[in-house]
């Protein structure tokens, strides 16, 4: 992945930084031009909660390229306290204690690397809360 | 407005395979020349053509003049719409959309797809990017695992069992071991599809569409001038397309993909047809989860309610609807940029009468759903026979 389609992403991928709506309330994450739900570009800089539920999980034994030193790992469909949802790794979990509806909290970690010239993606996981 | 009706006057396919020795443009080739010689002395004046990877997987962009080349058919237009696994409905709407508007009288939409000239990490890596890859792809999302989402959210709202999700590929089997054209025309049973390879937990190999190429071809023409080329053809009545959030999580509703239920209203209503009224039906079934939400969003079952209505054969030649004949993506095959393509020249093979073994008695009007994403662009088209 290029240097600055990387850095561009920062604020969202890693701050987590949403664009609320200020007509709706909606919270748009990834950030749009126009809001999802009632079309106004009024919008104020949101950052989202830290910790939400599992809303559901896969488990990845064939990976992606850039991902196969990790098999297996999990992918999880997270819903935020605000009602956000997001796509993101379930991490520090034995694959056995996976359940829908358990609570997760946001860490911050290495998503992978770009081979040996490349730069190293970092951004944000989930795992069980109180851990 | 539509300016004028369209007919579906030819089509023609390859067979869906690990086609080693065929390029891109050689199965293009064959499926269009099946599709031509059908027809007394058409005048092609555009090619529309689906195709997802090219450029990924054969180095290619351009695909619109590889194939005019091939056919010796320049100078005239011809170009590829993508939509992902949804290139060939789009092609299809783009297609329908020149005649009906008069821009031009005869057009070819074609599908093709050439998924086995590189390694398979790299066709993973192409056809993963129907999903986002700022948001999705970005933590290590495969395209499999982001449908498998829905399918164990599936099982854990509705209690479906596991099972229903096998015997649905097992039905797909059935039909596509009738299928000339299917890459994997043999029938198998529950416990081969429930033993398969996990390929992202709860899919399992046998979940999933195999990877394949292949190239399908349809002519179309006004109707008003379809019997200047033959004897018998096809109107389409109805066709509509409908987008959704590329990100799934950005979505309300995870089992419903609400561009389905967008693009099929349109063409119901276009078309001035009920779901009841579709004797048969070609639709997206890339993971078994995938067709059960589908045959829901389309109004062929209640919502949650898929594998009651599988067992009360709903499904089946006979039932509520006849669905993929053809064994659908499952058996028959998904090539991908192509498939759309090919359910639009099953369905007019079945309402033509010309299936073959495959044939649902007395198809009078049919209908095709392709979709790219996990659901983020759909394509649906309704036909009817007319003699
Ligand atoms: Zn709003």
């Amino acid at each position: 992945m290029s240097v600055p389609r990387y850095w561009r992403e920062i604020p969202y991928r890693i701050r987590l930084e949403a664009k609320k709506c200020k007509l709706c309330n909606y919270v748009n994450y990834p950030p749009r031009s126009k809001c999802l739900k009632c079309g106004s570009t009024e919008f104020e800089k949101y950052i989202l909660p830290k910790r939400g539920k599992l809303l559901s999980f896969s488990i990845i034994r064939n990976p992606p390229i850039g991902f196969d030193k990790k098999t297996p790992y999990v992918i999880g469909l997270v819903e935020l306290e605000d009602g956000t949802r997001l796509i993101t790794q379930i991490t520090d979990i034995d694959i056995n204690e996976l359940k829908i509806g358990m609570e997760v909290e946001q860490v911050f970690r290495k998503i992978t690397e770009d081979g040996d010239s490349g730069i190293i993606q970092y951004g944000v996981k989930f795992r069980p809360k109180n851990m | 407005m539509i300016l004028r009706r369209v007919a579906v006057i030819s089509y023609g396919m390859t067979k869906v395979d690990k086609h080693w020795n065929k390029s891109l443009r050689s199965l293009f080739g064959e499926a269009a020349l099946n599709a031509i010689n059908k027809v007394k002395n058409p005048k092609i004046d555009a090619i529309i053509v689906g195709n997802m990877c090219a450029s990924d997987l054969s180095d290619q962009n351009n695909i619109g003049a590889i194939v005019a080349d091939e056919l010796g058919l320049t100078p005239i237009t011809a170009y590829r719409v993508e939509a992902a696994c949804g290139s060939g409905g789009a092609a299809l709407l783009t297609g329908f959309s020149l005649v009906s508007s008069g821009v031009y009288n005869v057009v070819m939409v074609g599908g093709v797809e050439k998924l086995t000239d590189n390694i398979g990490k790299m066709t993973s890596f192409s056809l993963g990017k129907a999903a986002d890859a700022e948001y999705e792809l970005f933590y290590g999302a495969t395209f499999a695992s982001l449908n498998a989402l829905l399918m164990n959210r599936y099982m854990y709202v509705y209690k479906t069992p596991r099972e229903a999700f096998a015997d649905f590929a097992v039905l797909m089997h059935k039909n596509g071991a009738k299928n000339p054209y299917a890459q994997l025309p043999f029938e198998i049973n529950r416990e081969i599809a429930l033993n398969s390879e996990y390929i992202a937990d709860p899919i399992r190999l046998y979940d999933c569409a195999p990877i394949g190429d292949g190239a399908a071809v349809i002519i179309l023409c006004s109707l008003e001038e379809a019997s200047k080329y033959t004897d018998s053809f096809v109107e389409i009545i109805g066709i509509s397309g409908a987008s959704d959030t590329i990100n799934i999580a950005s979505r309300d509703d995870l089992l419903s993909l609400k561009a389905t239920v967008t693009a099929a209203n349109n063409a119901y209503k276009m078309a001035k047809v009920t779901p009841k009224d579709i004797d048969v039906a070609e639709i997206h079934d890339t993971f078994t989860i995938t067709a059960a939400i589908s045959l829901e969003d389309l109004g062929f079952c209640e919502r949650g309610k898929f594998d009651k209505f599988l067992y009360e054969g709903a499904f089946e030649p006979g039932g509520i609807v006849a669905i993929n004949p053809s064994g659908g993506l499952k058996s028959r095959g998904h090539p991908v940029g192509a498939t759309g393509v090919y359910q639009a020249a099953e369905i007019t093979m079945q309402l033509l009468g010309e299936a073959g073994k495959m044939q649902i008695p007395n198809a009078e009007i049919g209908l095709t759903h392709n979709m790219g994403g996990v659901g983020s662009s759909v394509y649906v088209s309704i036909m009817k026979r007319v003699k």
